[in-house]
């Protein structure tokens, strides 16, 4: 039996995997995206902020995923459910390429162009969402692309808990040695990722300002 | 015309010192008042603390000590954001926002402060008029202009809203000579129409005597002399003389304004 069979055979699980895999990443993704913002506004705009932001998100991306999910273990209602304790390590991991790239791009902001708003009379809050975020914008995305990408990829262990996605694949072919297995997560995933990284990319170059 | 009647100067510092948090004194005892109408115009090389003073008027920055007041009322006491909407504003690098297009620019700070639309796109066809800019330009982005266009615009937006006060901190210093004599130009037949009170930073001195009602010399963080064009010719103070023998000959037929 080839792989094309194979794919074919398991259809219906194959998609219910990748759904899986999708929850995991789209909830961690928006979550990094809610944390993530704020805090590397504030790290730009206050610089005292900078170093302990940037700095645990940075330790947060050494620690070994699977080690991750042991540490969140204890974390109550978190630990009670695998999927939980998954999508909460993967929304740490992408912690930092949100940050890092919002804090870049408000940071990378022309000075004279804030200057030039602040002495207009533009309010902090007027000045945040007219000029700083929009003119950070592509660069703020080439971080949440980033962090997809890298998510995808991480939420493959995520099956070392229980908590689904095409991890389920990957472990049951390591187990079983059977490579069919192996392929039938690896390919959607490597899939997704690149999905994740055209579409997103395409969209940052829209977003391009001048 | 309209006739104001004022009592006592436009802005004023009153023993101003500026002091940054390593300790380093940028201004001192600055003393100076602005009146109604003129054009000042602070001269001195780079680092005597022109900019700095400039900024302290429209709260970019604050004094350490003494106070600046505007139309009579310590700055320190006035809400900042509405102080800076009374002010104009324009910088070298204009720093006009590179998402937004020229109409869009212009109209920012009457769009924020509620004005229709119908009367945003009028009032931004007047301006483009004003400082002599093709109303075709309004649909463009900032990089789509000149240097000497981009600093039009930028004049443009900084008297969207009709202040009464213009702060200029060397506008025309980045453009090429004969563009920077076009603009210093108009911007002496726009003063005459519009009568603002101006302060116009420069480290020219012909610019300063072309342009200016007075000029305020500065030097190392301090108020040397404040003077009209032709008697800053004549004057005996060792700095002035060293400005004038700095930029040679011909300068009398630039300063057009004096006390006689
Ligand atoms: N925030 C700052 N930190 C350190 N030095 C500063 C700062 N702001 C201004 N200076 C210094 O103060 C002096 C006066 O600056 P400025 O007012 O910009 O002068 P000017 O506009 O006449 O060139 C300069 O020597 C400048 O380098
Ligand atoms: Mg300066």
């Amino acid at each position: 039996m080839n792989v094309f069979h194979f794919f074919l055979q398991h259809h219906e699980e194959i998609l219910e995997l990748t759904l899986e895999h999708l929850w995991l990443v789209g909830i961690s993704t928006v979550l990094a995206v809610l944390i993530g913002i704020p805090l590397g506004i504030l790290s730009a705009h206050w610089p005292v902020w900078n170093k302990p932001v940037l700095g645990t998100a940075n330790i947060i991306q050494t620690i070994p995923s699977l080690a991750l999910f042991g540490f969140l273990l204890p974390v109550p209602w978190i630990g009670a459910r695998a999927d939980r304790l998954a999508i909460l390590a993967l929304t740490l991991y992408a912690l930092l390429p949100v940050i890092r790239n919002t804090y870049t791009g408000i940071r990378g902001v022309d000075p004279s162009v804030v200057e030039a708003g602040r002495g207009m009379g533009l309010t902090g809050r007027q000045l945040l969402f007219q000029v700083e975020l929009p003119l950070a914008v592509s660069v703020i995305l080439s971080g949440i692309r980033v962090a997809v990408v890298v998510s995808v990829g991480l939420a493959t262990i995520a099956a070392a808990i229980g908590a689904g996605g095409l991890g389920e694949f990957i472990f049951r072919g390591l187990a079983m040695v059977n490579n069919q297995l192996i392929l039938a997560g690896a390919v959607p995933a490597a899939v997704l990722a690149l999905s994740a990284d055209f579409g997103l990319g395409w969209l940052e170059r829209r977003l391009q300002p001048r | 015309m309209r006739t104001i009647s004022t009592n006592g100067p436009v802005i004023e510092f009153r023993d101003v010192l500026y002091v940054l948090p390593n300790g380093q004194m940028l201004l001192r005892s600055l003393n100076l008042q602005v009146q109604r109408g003129e054009t000042l115009v602070l001269l001195g090389r780079s680092g005597s603390g022109k900019t700095t003073t400039l900024k302290l008027i429209n709260r970019l920055l604050n004094p350490s000590g003494g106070e600046v007041r505007v139309n009579g009322a310590p700055t320190a006491e006035s809400d900042v954001i509405r102080l800076r909407r009374s002010i104009g504003y324009v910088i070298q690098d204009v720093g006009l926002f590179p998402h937004f297009t020229v109409e869009r620019n212009i109209g920012l700070v009457p769009r924020i402060e509620g004005w229709s639309s119908n009367r945003i796109h009028s009032r931004v066809e007047e301006l483009l008029q004003m400082v002599g800019l093709d109303r075709e330009i309004a649909s463009r982005y900032p990089h789509q202009l000149s240097g000497g266009q981009r600093q039009r615009v930028g004049v443009a937006r900084a008297l969207a809203a009709d202040p009464s006060i213009l702060l200029m901190d060397e506008p025309f210093g980045a453009l090429d000579a004969l563009t920077r004599d076009q603009l210093q130009r108009e911007f002496l037949s726009l003063q005459q129409r519009l009568n603002k009170t101006v302060v116009f930073v420069t480290h020219d001195l012909r610019e300063a005597l072309r342009l200016g009602s007075r000029i305020a010399l500065m030097e190392g963080g301090r108020l040397v002399t404040v003077l009209p064009p032709q008697d800053f010719l004549r004057s005996t103070d060792s700095l002035a003389a060293a400005y004038v023998q700095a930029f040679g000959e011909g300068l009398n037929s630039v300063a057009t304004r004096g006390s006689e």
